[in-house]
């Protein structure tokens, strides 16, 4: 199947699944609040805008507020921290939620001061009223909050805020830049036991033969663990455990599965299986008016998630119940996933969120998880710490999928475009835990019982994955597009930052460039002519008013470009205007973006989010592609996946446009596909020729000139 | 083979019994609990791993401690005084120069050392300096903004 479908919400955000006001806060006696949420910071910065947002409808001040990370035994269960929905699920509960406790305790102090509602003085948390006083924190005990979120409770009106849409440090910093112990990696427990994974770089099937002898006389081998061709080694020492996973490495015969596709985006086209008409629209007269037919073809390459810290977990077990650290981004799909796979119950199974390095999507970090509870099964009740290698992390986390795209329009004499058509071939962007009925955790396919590995699936619509901002968001009388969806899976895939909108919005935005070439028409211009939405032309006209795209002076190797989209054509507006210099190769020297994500909870966190999703997005254009070598990935160091360099960085200005009385969406994902977009237009504007071909490598930039 | 090392470790002298291959990174981390120096890729290339060794910014993670016998390391850790953050480091808050901060310790040293030798430098130099530390978040501009921020006010 190539769909989920999920349930309508009908009480806002995770309200609808946690409907208990216990579920996401707690009024502490030493005058804090401890706020619960199932969402999880992954380096963007959730918890401080989350925490801002309790704070505003409680009416406290930020730094009373004490965000507790993800537990299975103790958060709401709010899905994946996914799609830039954070802020839309647990923001829209928390902020019902907190608003229904001050009710609460207003309610329970005028009680207790002998007064009305009306008649107390409130300030962070102190009442006043008739010359006594008393504190939120004296007013609360364990029944006050022990009820269903009144959703009537009055919210706090956007223009009165003092916290929200304030400018708020985040609050994890000061440790960060510190140095202090912070991440998983850093975590230590009594006896805990260092643990490595033993896996080749290719695809496997089983373990032919091992010759363990030599490692298991290593000094300071605790336990040589294997389970079918699930094999690991657990030591006292990390470097230890290391050596011996690079020893056992040599000394296992590996049986390989077979090789990858020389060409996959032909391999993607010949194994589609299912296909989707997603979007049509028709207007015969609006088509007769076509004058001249153009056709694009484009194509994006596998990427990396490539994260600075490999991923990690920690695992214990205690009298048949096991605990997991995870820096998972959906801890209770993950608890699910993990009892299927080790034959337990879900009660059996605690998974605690840790943070770790950048997360952009689904890696290793589950697949981490069950490899540490394997091998804390046979650690005799001694917590175990495992981390993949650089190599692991390469080799095994999910890629984001390849895609091919293939584009035709037409425009009318007046150069309107009157007919469109968008086809994309594809694998699944989702196999992530949680979903199928075996675990998509990679031991567990390896186990002397395998689990079936689930396919990697695609959401369905409007969000959509594979096809995310496949449907052009421009007003055409005419349109068609279809989804390619390919079920068999060269390379593991799954979601990666903005999924197929990165590669829909490359090919769309780079058509729209060649179509008002075509036309004669600026490309600003050609796109507001095709654009109705004020949100969507505002931003670009925010964009090119700070970039000066009028006033731009023409000169020997330099172009600009820009890129737009609506995020799913649901989320935030980013329009994107890249500005290059191409020599032997590309370099972007400035990025200037506009985007509208409605409200804005923390201005800066915005803009973090922008500028760090848009300098990824450079990365990504002008670098990042997956070797495929014989049976695996060939990109297993940095040496095979350069990333953007500090000298390699372009300026990047971000122009917020606040909407504060629209409902605030994600900003995360906003400017993968516009900066990536503009950055391929500029490209072809300074070179006066198309590169359809992700990445913009130099040696790219070379053939598509010995082809012009 | 297990040998006994002495070093300093943040103006510390330290000795450790352990085996004369193990990589620097790994005796700070697990032996010496300095948690702030980061394992990334074991080969050099990422930068998540530097620490000074007599002032220079080395990857730890392939130095093995035979090689900094005697020397003088400084982590992150080692940076600031007490409680009293380094200018860098309050540079740092000030620009709000992180996404995930895995990365930030390893930045932090490689700018340190870039001041010390350096400590009028231009843009241009910072980001060079800083080249052999990789940022997956994109937030290397607030990094740039906020060494040439504590450069200024270690000059004033």
């Amino acid at each position: 199947m190539n769909t989920v479908t999920e349930g309508r919400l009908k009480r806002p955000g995770s309200l609808e699944k946690n409907p208990r006001l216990s579920q996401w806060l707690r009024v502490e006696s030493g005058g804090t609040v401890s706020v619960f949420s199932g969402k999880v910071e992954i380096g963007q910065g959730i918890l401080t805008a989350l925490a801002q947002i309790a704070a505003e409808e409680l009416g406290i001040a930020l730094d009373r507020i004490r965000m507790v990370a993800a537990d299975t035994a103790m958060s709401p269960d709010e899905g994946v921290t996914s799609g830039s929905l954070s802020i839309q699920d647990s923001g829209a509960a928390l902020r019902r939620a907190c608003a229904h406790a001050r009710v609460l305790l207003l309610e329970r102090a005028a009680v207790r001061l002998g007064v009305s509602t009306k008649d107390l003085q409130v300030d962070d948390g102190s009442i006043r009223a008739a010359g006594r006083s008393t504190t939120f924190w004296e007013c609360s005990d364990a029944t006050l909050l022990d009820c269903e979120v009144d959703e009537s409770a009055i919210l706090r009106s956007p223009h009165q805020y003092r916290v929200v849409g304030k400018l708020a440090s985040r609050l994890d910093l000061p440790g960060k830049i510190a140095g202090r112990p912070h991440f998983i990696q850093d975590m230590v427990l009594p006896g805990m036991l260092y643990g490595r994974t033993v896996r080749p770089s290719h695809g496997f099937s089983g373990i032919n033969s091992l010759d363990e002898g030599k490692v298991r006389s290593m000094p300071g081998i605790a336990a040589i663990v294997r389970d079918g061709s699930f094999l690991g080694v657990l030591a006292d020492r990390e470097e230890v455990a290391i050596s011996a996973q690079r020893a056992l490495r040599q000394a296992a015969s590996w049986r390989r599965t077979a090789s990858l596709p020389n060409d996959v985006y032909a391999w993607l086209k010949e194994r589609a299986l299912d296909h989707r008409v997603i979007s049509e629209k028709e207007n015969g007269e609006a088509k007769s008016k076509a004058v001249r037919t153009f056709d694009a073809s484009y194509t994006k390459p596998y990427i990396s998630h490539a994260s600075i810290g490999p991923s990690c977990a920690v695992a214990q077990f205690k009298d048949d119940k096991l605990v997991v650290w995870s820096h998972s981004q959906a801890i209770f799909n993950l608890r699910r996933d993990l009892a299927m796979a080790l034959s337990m119950g879900e009660d059996a199974v605690v998974v605690r969120h840790v943070e770790s390095a950048g997360c952009y999507g689904h890696n290793g970090a589950d697949d981490a998880a069950l490899d540490a509870a394997l091998l804390a099964r046979a650690a005799g009740g001694r917590p175990v710490q495992l981390q993949w290698m650089r190599d692991d992390e390469f080799a095994w986390a999910p890629c984001g999928p390849a895609m091919a795209l293939s584009l035709r329009a037409s425009l009318d004499s007046q150069g309107d475009i009157v007919d469109w058509q968008h086809e994309l071939w594809s694998n699944g962007h989702s196999s992530r835990p949680g979903r199928a009925d075996s675990p998509a955790l990679l031991a567990a396919w390896h186990l002397s019982k395998p689990h079936e590995r689930p396919s990697a699936i695609n959401m369905p619509l409007p969000a959509g994955a594979a096809d995310r901002n496949a449907v052009p968001i421009y007003d055409f009388p005419n349109q068609r597009v279809v989804n390619h969806y390919v079920r068999d899976m060269p390379v593991r895939t799954s979601a990666l930052r903005s999924l197929g909108a990165y590669a829909n919005v490359f090919a769309i935005e780079s058509f729209m460039d060649e179509l008002a070439q075509a036309a004669g028409v600026d490309p600003t211009a050609f796109r507001l002519r095709h654009l109705k939405d004020p949100r969507a032309r505002a931003v670009i006209e925010a964009a090119a008013r700070r970039a000066e795209w009028n006033r731009w002076k023409p000169a020997e190797g330099r172009g600009h470009g820009i890129g737009f989209a609506k995020y799913k054509n649901l989320g935030a507006y980013c329009a994107a205007i890249a500005e290059v210099d191409v020599s032997h190769e590309v370099r972007v020297s400035r990025l200037v973006l506009a985007v509208d994500v409605g409200l804005v909870i923390n201005p800066d966190g915005v803009i973090n989010q922008i500028e760090g999703g848009a300098i990824q997005s450079t990365s990504w254009t002008l670098k990042e592609q997956v070797k495929l070598g014989a049976g695996g990935i060939a990109s297993l160091g940095w040496e095979d996946y350069p990333i953007l360099k500090f000298s390699e960085v372009p300026a990047v200005e971000v122009e917020l446009i606040d909407r504060p009385d629209l409902p605030a969406v994600g900003a995360g994902e906003a400017a993968q596909a516009p900066t990536g977009a503009a950055i391929a237009n500029a490209v072809a504007h300074a070179l006066g020729l198309r590169v359809r071909e992700l990445p913009l490598t130099s040696e790219r930039i070379v053939a598509a000139i010995e082809r012009a | 083979m297990i040998k006994q090392f002495r070093f300093t470790v943040n103006g510390t002298e330290t000795a450790l019994e352990v085996d004369s291959d193990t990589p620097l990174l790994y005796a700070l981390r697990n032996d010496l609990e300095l948690k702030g120096t980061r394992f990334g890729c074991g080969s050099g290339q990422c930068g998540a791993c530097i620490v000074l060794i007599d002032g220079h910014p080395t990857p730890s993670c392939d130095t093995p401690l035979w090689a900094v016998a005697g020397k003088r390391i400084t982590t992150v850790e080692g940076l600031s005084k007490g409680s009293e953050l380094h200018p860098l480091q309050r540079a740092f808050l000030a620009e709000q120069a992180a996404q995930c901060g895995y990365c930030t310790s390893g930045i932090l040293i490689s700018a340190a050392a870039l001041l010390a030798k350096n400590p009028k430098p231009t843009e241009v130099e910072v980001r060079e300096a800083l080249d052999r530390n990789l940022c997956r978040c994109g937030s290397h501009n607030r990094m740039v903004r906020a060494v040439l921020r504590a450069a200024s006010e270690l000059a004033a």
